[in-house]
């Protein structure tokens, strides 16, 4: 076992033990909680990976944004004072045989099937390489997505205030 | 054992079904917006783990990023529709929730 091997098993123990924790825990801040454990050590897999820009992406957009976002929709969501933070569960047992199922068959097609199994070159750091791609290759994708996030948050502000302007009105 | 691409792709793999699992048994609106952030991230972890053992370059990875910015408008906009339905409905209970309007 070299040194990668170890940090590897590592990052996928916290990665896969919070994810656990955030489907099965009944509490919903606790979940929010793991959920940031689980996005550091995907954070972690892509430095293993050698993506470096992407790890630092993920935390200043997933943990940075995303999940305060979610906290938020959690805190404002639910009658914290009155204890009804706790949130219901349906159809255990039947997901449960499902999801097996599908975990199993995705096991079986990952470890069989032939992929090519050696790393290939890439640079040491990928931000002038990615930066490159995306005004080159990828620019009508990049302008649309920014365009995209535009609207979005347009829309999603106009729709969480939908209820001022009937008022208005 | 030697850790290589399978290794990753067995995490994506039961980071994916995990989402899915969440999505299915939960009933808060919210819970199953943090299901569809695993599935994201378990593709995520797909597209960079085959832009490392792929010939694709880099490619991959731009990819990832994309994802990363849908998956942001995807919260914002998900996140204002609960809380309008919270407004209205009072709970975010998916099973609860079977009309349009009050």
């Amino acid at each position: 076992m070299t040194y990668y091997d170890i940090i590897f098993y590592l990052f996928a123990l916290i990665t896969i033990v919070s994810a656990v924790i955030v489907v099965t825990t009944k509490n919903i801040v606790y979940s929010a909680y793991s959920l940031l454990l689980t996005l550091f050590g995907i954070s972690g897999i892509y430095v293993l990976l050698g993506a470096d820009f992407l790890a630092v992406v993920q935390i200043m957009i997933y943990v940075g944004g995303i999940l305060i976002l979610l906290l938020f929709g959690v805190m404002l969501t639910n009658k914290i004072t009155s204890v009804d933070i706790r949130t219901g569960t349906v159809h255990l047992l039947p997901a449960a045989i499902g999801v097996g199922l599908l975990l199993g068959v995705l096991w079986a097609i990952m470890v069989w099937t032939n992929w090519k199994t050696e790393p290939n070159e890439i640079p040491i750091t990928t931000t002038r390489t990615l930066g490159n791609l995306l005004i080159t290759d990828y620019v009508l994708i990049f302008e649309l997505l920014a365009v995209l996030l535009l609207v979005a948050l347009i829309g999603a502000a106009s729709i969480a205030r939908r209820e001022e302007e009937e008022n208005i009105e | 054992m030697e850790v290589g691409l399978n290794h990753f792709l067995i995490i994506s793999a039961i980071l994916f079904s995990l989402g899915i699992y969440g999505i299915i048994t939960r009933k808060n609106a919210v819970m199953v917006l943090m299901g569809i952030e695993l599935i994201l991230n378990s593709a995520n972890i797909n597209f960079v783990a085959f832009a490392r053992y792929g010939n694709f370059g880099l490619s991959g990875q731009v990819i990832a990023l994309f994802v990363i910015i849908l998956a942001a408008a995807e919260a914002a906009i998900a996140l204002a529709i609960v809380l309008n339905i919270y407004k209205t409905f009072a709970n975010v209970n998916v099973d609860e929730i079977d009309k349009l309007k009050e």
